[in-house]
């Protein structure tokens, strides 16, 4: 960490966005983090994602609950609506938020505590409903708060910076995710960008719930030999099953791939993905097939990166409630008191 | 790339761009820190060290380190850094018990200066502790050279002059004012073991144009005139006066006249306002004054009435460029102007003149009739002759001739030492880190957007009635410490150990300029076009590091980085630190002699 806010001045030929902003625009305050923290990669990341966007600040609501991880939402997206709720409680403020107002943005930041052991219960069951988000986990398999206990990520046989051997088996996440229906699985790792921020994109332009388990190393309590979540380990066992490229809707496909290498995805809004094969055998529209693989890598000790699954035609918690177009807290009286006509005829309707 | 060789001595010097121009290469961002803490004697120190004469050059120099400053790069007007070197002139104390003393012991060689300018005393202090026998003649009465002469005493008092002079000569330098050498076979005659010719550029060009000899008596040579109005011989002008020249020297005649009873001063330039050759500021200070610069017009004729100067006619010209881009000037089409006028004055360049110099004294010159001069060691042909300052190369100024005057001392030393010229002394280096804790930095890190402070000015009604009072009132101890506060201390560097880094990105994410990219190596050219933020100042280098354990490399643009320490500081392994590079000249003397270790 440091006690300086960085300086305001920014490298003369920064690029610009389609809104007129540099990638400066859609910073924080400057993080307390420990020095060198995986998260602090994960929020210049969601920067670097909300930027190339061309996302308006005001359009976002970043909602995080208690942790390390929880805290980021400062640093990033200063100009954002944010919401830092009590522990593992992100997912129903999320949800509550989500219903009012279906317009905005929402980026749920959460790691491995809140998010795996006391908020499991929330994270199973706003995955289940669908909501429209992109639910981060910044995951470091150690509470760094409280100076290195293992999580309930941490994998069995892993040892402690005390040297303690986790006798406990690990939650991972992402194959609960795709148990749980999210409609768009991915996993990552804060030292490479270059994977990381075309998730982030694709996931914030993703209709439904869309969820990212993000490796990142805690440099203070859980960088050492015998840690699965350090820098090395994750380096010497990451198995990227692809690389995506984010296309906006508003950019033509200037990319030209070999064919049969390349799968071009269209997203709602009519951004593209252009996800380029790395493991000739997966499919990421297969849920089975991608919890199978998951766990068959994960038993051989290796971390499988990239988009996991994605639903084509993905639907959120708003269309399966069928829900007006309109946000709900922009409805007033005159909408929701329609009269004694109305009401004579939705009568009539249950007789 | 290959990785950079940060032991060069050139890698960080380079980077500390204001030393990098300075031609005495002075170590600017250490002594602003020194002004910052309010340590002006040491400051100064530094600067004597280096410049020889800080509160001269303080109020005169060139400032080619003001152009080059990091600040232009990054915000918009350079830190004024000369302006600074005269806080330190202005407020430091005694300094004299910190000088070198008089040799105790001559060496018994002796060697005369020719010339008591910049270059000349700058070879006389380095040589004279030394125990030399140093002895610099000049037809002046006083030393200093065109420092007295042309420079009006508005912009810099004789008592500066006085002082710093002073502190050369009081090492047992030998002084004979007022005697002018004119034949070299006769000085060569008198068997000295070294001669340095600093004599400078003392010929004003003139305008050979219709008129010029009817003319005469009201038409003056700028420097000539400047020197004579500078020893009070010329005390009074015309009131309608006209300066034909652009460069430095048209403007002190400009603003000179202007106190001299010159009521409608106006300068005319050939070319265009932004082809002149004047520092923008000159040109500022000179408009100040309500002094007028016109442009693209050429003098055809002195237009005189009886022997008596009326006025010039112009001819109107404009700038294009010719089938090859050559930009030339070339009649506008417009009928001429003309400009009345009582007094004309001249400042239309100055060339060398070495008619003293007999052409068979193995003293050989080139076809334009100047001395042929080693770029490096500033020997001419004849072994036992050295040339420096204006007389070496023509017209520059100061700065170059201090930066001349070192380089000579040190050949003139070697020689006498029966050493090879061109064997030359590596500057000493010395790298420190200034950690201090978590958080703390031995320098000021907290870099902030500041406009550059203005130095206040005498009421130009008080100014304009002497000629010697001084227009520039120097900077305030607390203007000076705002200014020296915009210093980016770009000498505290971001050396990179690359064993230490575990590539966690945190000083990329941090950097505020972009500056760091984590990538494939590559050739530079392409390299270039994979940076974090464009890289577009290809004169700044790219600082790459090998030996990560990916494999890629770290690559460091140079160019915008603002020496922050935020890389440092967010680094969790120590991987970066910043250190502080303090670059030491060798100088003339032993130090000079036995090569010394590179750096770092």
């Amino acid at each position: 960490m440091t006690y300086l806010a960085k300086p305001k001045f920014h490298h003369p030929d920064l690029p610009k966005n389609e809104l007129g902003y540099t990638h400066r625009d859609y910073e924080g305050t400057v993080s307390t983090l420990c020095a060198g923290c995986g998260h602090d990669s994960i929020t210049a990341a969601i920067i670097q994602s909300c930027f190339e966007l061309s996302i308006e600040p005001h359009r976002v609501a970043k909602i995080s609950g208690i942790g390390c991880s929880s805290k980021t939402p400062t640093y990033f997206l200063g100009n954002s609506h944010g919401f830092n709720s009590v522990h593992g409680r992100m997912p129903s403020v999320l949800t509550g938020a989500n219903l009012a107002n279906r317009d905005l943005i929402y980026l749920g930041v959460s790691g491995d505590g809140d998010s795996a052991s006391i908020g499991l219960g929330q994270f199973a069951h706003s995955l289940r409903r669908g909501v429209n988000m992109t639910y981060i986990v910044e995951n470091n398999g150690v509470y760094g708060l409280t100076k290195g206990q293992f999580s309930a990520t941490a994998d069995r046989g892993s040892k402690s910076k005390r040297g303690v051997i986790n006798t406990d088996n690990s939650i991972d996440l992402a194959a609960m995710a795709l148990q749980l229906g999210a409609s768009f699985v991915a996993r990552s790792f804060s030292g490479d960008k270059q994977q990381l921020v075309p998730i982030i994109s694709a996931a914030i332009m993703h209709k439904g719930a869309a969820f990212i388990d993000i490796i990142s190393p805690c440099v203070a309590f859980n960088n050492h030999a015998g840690s699965t979540k350090s820098f090395d380990f994750v380096r010497e066992h990451n198995e990227a099953v692809n690389r995506l490229d984010f296309i906006s809707s508003r950019m033509p496909i200037e990319v030209k791939y070999d064919p049969g290498t390349i799968e071009v995805v269209e997203q709602h809004d009519g951004s593209k993905i252009a996800l380029r094969k790395l493991a000739a055998d997966y499919e990421p529209h297969d849920r089975a097939a991608a919890l199978g693989f998951l766990q068959h890598h994960a038993a051989k000790g290796q971390i499988v990166t990239g988009l996991l699954y994605m639903e084509k035609a993905s639907e959120d918690l708003h269309g399966h409630l069928h829900t007006v177009d309109v946000p709900l807290n922009t409805l007033n009286a005159k909408e929701l008191c329609p009269g004694q006509a109305a009401l004579d005829k939705y009568n009539a309707s249950l007789r | 790339m290959k990785n950079t060789d940060i032991a060069a001595p050139d890698y960080f010097h380079k980077v500390v761009d204001c030393q990098w121009a300075c031609p005495a290469h002075t170590p600017v961002p250490e002594y602003i820190r020194l002004i910052a803490a309010g340590r002006y004697s040491d400051a100064y120190m530094v600067n004597w060290k280096s410049n020889v004469f800080p509160g001269i050059l303080g109020r005169t120099c060139d400032r080619p380190c003001e152009p080059a400053c990091r600040r232009v790069r990054v915000e918009d007007e350079p830190v004024a850094i000369c302006r600074l070197k005269r806080v330190a002139a202005d407020y430091k104390d005694d300094i004299t018990a910190r000088l070198p003393k008089p040799a105790s012991k001559k060496n018994g060689k002796r060697i005369a200066l020719v010339g008591g300018g910049p270059a000349s005393l700058t070879v006389a202090r380095d040589l004279a502790p030394l125990g030399y026998h140093v002895v610099v003649f000049d037809s002046d009465p006083k030393a200093g050279g065109m420092i007295r002469t042309q420079i009006p005493k508005f912009r810099l008092p004789d008592s500066v002059i006085d002082e710093e002079c002073g502190y050369i000569l009081n090492l047992g330098v030998e002084f004979r004012g007022g005697k002018r050498i004119d034949s070299m076979k006769a000085l060569l005659a008198e068997g000295w073991d070294a001669i340095f010719v600093g004599s400078g550029a003392p010929r004003g060009r003139d305008l050979d144009i219709p008129g010029r000899k009817e003319a005469a008596a009201n038409i003056h040579i700028g420097i000539d005139w400047l020197s004579s109005v500078s020893f009070g011989h010329t005390t009074m002008i015309g009131k309608r006066v006209i300066v034909l020249g652009g460069g430095n020297t048209a403007m002190d005649c400009c603003r000179s006249a202007r106190r001299l009873g010159g009521e409608e001063v106006n300068v005319v330039v050939r070319s265009g306002f932004d082809e002149m050759k004047a520092s923008p500021w000159e040109k500022e200070d000179a408009q100040h004054e309500d002094i007028p610069i016109h442009n693209y017009l050429v003098p055809k004729e002195f237009i005189h009435e009886a022997g008596k100067l009326t006025g010039i006619t112009f001819e109107k010209v404009k700038a294009e460029r010719d089938a090859k881009g050559r930009r030339k000037l070339v009649p506008a089409g417009e009928p001429d102007q003309r400009f009345p006028c009582d007094d004309v004055l001249v400042a239309v360049g100055q060339e060398n003149a070495f008619p003293w110099i007999e052409r068979d004294n193995g003293i050989e010159f080139d076809e334009w009739n100047m001395p042929k001069v080693d770029k490096v060691t500033f020997a001419s042909t004849n072994p036992k002759v050295f040339f420096g300052g204006d007389a070496a190369f023509g017209p520059k100024n100061i700065i170059w001739a201090v930066a001349h005057g070192h380089e000579a001392a040190v050949s003139i030393d070697k020689m006498l030492n029966g050493e090879d010229l061109t064997d030359r002394p590596l500057p000493a280096v010395e790298m420190m880190s200034q950690k201090m804790g978590i958080h703390e930095w031995s320098y000021d890190n907290e870099i902030e957007l500041d406009k550059r402070y203005k130095v206040p000015l005498r009421d130009k009604v008080v100014a304009l009635k002497d000629i010697k009072a001084e227009v520039e009132l120097g900077f305030d101890v607390q203007l000076a410490v705002a200014e020296a506060g915009r210093c980016l201390n770009c000498d505290v560097q971001t050396v990179f150990t690359a064993e230490l880094c575990i590539e966690c990105d945190a000083c990329v994410d941090i950097c505020p300029m972009d500056c760091i990219t984590f990538t494939p190596n590559g050739e530079e050219a392409e390299l270039r076009t994979r940076l974090t933020a464009p890289s577009t100042t290809l004169s700044q280098d790219l600082y790459v590091q090998d030996g990560l354990k990916t494999g890629r490399v770290m690559v460091k643009d140079e160019d915008v980085c603002l020496h922050c320490s935020l890389c440092a500081e967010r680094c969790p392994t120590g991987a970066w630190d910043m250190q502080k590079f303090l670059l030491d000249m060798t100088y003339a003397g032993t130090s000079c002699r036995p090569p010394r270790r590179s750096a770092a």
